[in-house]
């Protein structure tokens, strides 16, 4: 009887031990050794999208701001990035930075605007200010490229990898591919950090009950601004890498159907927990591609299988894991 | 401790908020009563900022705090629960509390500690106080309408403060309830030297609790003072206890 009892919460213990995170990251990391070119694009595409959805989530879970603008920081980092590397020869050593710093003064000024609105107000603003985004990145020639884009963006120069053992092996879009991973990682990591921050316990408050938070002594709007800027640069990083790794920038990456996309992967995976997002992002972008091999219909078979995941799984995919784990410890538990 | 001069709020040409004056003294408790809509919740959200007072002042242990913004005056030390129960839902009960210690203790700011580990003494110690401390871990808006009500004294008192409003603190208690929270608010206020002052429906916990009464009628006050001297006044036997007691007749 005390054998089964014990054993449950050993497990959960185990369990937590085990450094799943670092298993994923190095499990990413092999794929160029391990799998096909096409494989590294997938994977690369997932790992991006999973940056792009959990800053989403800095808003829509974290904070409850509904933004249906939040490609726009994706676009303007992928501009500033492209644009310094390809027109000014700026190394992607100080493009990437300033790709997060520029979309970072972006948010600070559109968000002032977009915070000063509540619910749907403000998804409306932020879809507006994406749709300015989109204008200029479509319209100004000289700079963005209009409706030509900015084709042929350079990898960051890897040459400093070629003496590496097992890296200096990999071709220069590989290489890239590790230095995006290891950016990613970084990246998921500070986030992390802020969600579990007092800062993040702040923002939790704002989106259970703006008003009460208020009366704790917080300055609601400023809050959510913060969380409006970083969850835009960390937008920004995303898009400035996924600039180099499809090889250019074009207006479609700043169209407002792709902030929807990102905001079904955040939903799908589970706005309720940190990773969710990123498994939104691998089963999205995964879906989408066996889908599209399979049949032209596939926006309608895509549309038929979320449906049926999100009404299975209110929670998410990981809120649903999370649900049956639950109930099936509160029943050994129970046997116990 | 909390001084209101002739405070007026007009809405749309109604005056919710006619010239009223009302001073309480440091822990004394203190009862607003008046019949709906006699512009309790109004002089309220005028003393916390949620509302602009058209003229008059509010000031608090001499300090004038007219019309700053709410989460200003918390800082100054006026804490405030409120008629509708406003906890955090989705968070655990122990993380309520812990929020309100992390922005009291001016944390909001820091982005890289975990707050998990933080103020945890103290979130436990106020959870004892309020009588929570054995459901620590249960979602806040899970919690039974009483335990909610108490959540919320407790988010009110995580921030020190030296005066507490309360709007309606037994509402839509059951007597059992509404017995043991009077019990409690009694204990915390002897415990924490508060003063308070409190908004009420039920005359048996304003009779039995307050030790000095103010009655809101169309948005004036007409009488202020001892429970007996309010008992009875003539104007506010005319106007409202004489409602409701033959109501209850």
């Amino acid at each position: 009887m005390t054998a089964i009892a014990t054993a449950a919460p050993e497990r959960a213990a185990l369990a937590r031990r085990i450094p799943w995170t670092l298993i994923v990251f190095l499990a990413a990391a092999a794929v160029p050794w391990l799998g096909s070119r096409y494989n590294v694009f997938l994977a690369e595409q997932i790992a991006i999208d999973a940056l792009f959805a959990v800053s989403l989530n800095l808003l829509l879970g974290s904070t409850g701001l509904v933004s249906f603008g939040h490609v726009a920081y994706f676009g303007v980092g992928a501009y500033v990035c492209g644009i310094l590397m390809k027109t000014y020869d700026v190394p992607f050593l100080l493009a990437l930075p300033a790709a997060g710093i520029g979309t970072a003064l972006f948010a600070l000024v559109s968000g002032f605007f977009c915070v000063r609105l509540i619910k749907l107000y403000f998804a409306m603003l932020t879809l507006a200010f994406s749709q300015i985004v989109w204008a200029i990145a479509y319209k100004w020639n000289d700079v963005t490229g209009g409706d030509q884009g900015l084709p042929e963006i350079p990898f960051p120069n890897t040459d400093w990898m070629n003496n590496i053992p097992f890296l200096g092996d990999l071709k220069t879009g590989d290489q890239f591919y590790i230095v995006a991973l290891v950016v990613i990682g970084i990246s998921l990591a500070i986030l992390h950090r802020i969600v579990r921050s007092p800062f993040g316990r702040v923002l939790n408050t704002i989106r259970d009950n703006p008003e009460r938070a208020a009366f704790l002594g917080i300055n609601v709007r400023a809050y959510q601004l913060a969380a409006f800027v970083v969850a835009g640069s960390f937008a920004g990083i995303a898009g400035a890498l996924y600039g180099i790794f499809s090889r250019g920038v074009f207006a479609d990456y700043v169209f407002w159907s792709k902030s929807a996309e990102v905001m079904i992967m955040t939903i799908l995976g589970g706005m309720d927990f940190f990773w969710g997002p990123p498994v939104g992002a691998l089963a999205l972008v995964w879906l989408n591609q066996e889908i599209t091999d399979y049949t032209q219909y596939w926006p309608f078979v895509l549309g038929t299988i979320l449906l049926v995941l999100l009404f299975v799984f209110p929670g998410g995919i990981v809120g649903g894991i999370h649900d049956l784990w639950a109930r099936a410890r509160s029943r050994s538990r129970a046997r116990a | 401790m909390l001084e209101i001069a002739n405070l007026n709020k007009s809405f749309a040409g109604f005056r919710a908020v006619s010239d009223v004056s009302l001073s309480v003294e440091t822990r004394q408790i203190a009862a607003v009563i008046g019949p709906n809509g006699a512009g309790k919740s109004t002089l309220f959200n005028l003393i916390t900022g949620h509302l602009q007072p058209d003229t008059g002042t509010v000031k608090l242990d001499g300090r004038d705090i007219t019309g700053a913004a709410p989460h200003r005056i918390v800082r100054m030390g006026v804490g405030r629960s409120f008629q509708r129960t406003n906890i955090f839902t989705k968070l655990t009960v122990f993380e309520n509390i812990q929020a309100a210690f992390l922005v009291h203790n001016r944390q909001g700011r820091n982005f890289w500690g975990r707050s998990a580990a933080m103020y945890r003494d103290e979130t436990a110690a106020l959870l004892r106080q309020i009588g929570l401390h054995n459901q620590d871990r249960t979602i806040a808006g899970t919690l039974s309408y009483g335990n909610q009500k108490q959540l919320e004294l407790g988010l009110a008192l995580a921030s020190d403060p030296q005066v507490l409003l309360l709007d309606e603190p037994t509402a839509g208690m059951s007597a059992t309830e509404t017995h043991e929270t009077i019990r409690l608010l009694e204990k915390i206020a002897g415990e924490r030297s508060l003063t308070l002052l409190f908004t009420e429906h039920d005359m048996d916990v304003v009779f039995q609790i307050a030790q000095k009464i103010a009655v809101l009628h169309q948005g004036r006050i007409i009488a202020d003072g001892k429970p007996e001297d309010v008992r009875n006044d003539a104007e506010v036997r005319r106007v409202y206890l004489g409602q409701e007691e033959a109501k209850r007749a």
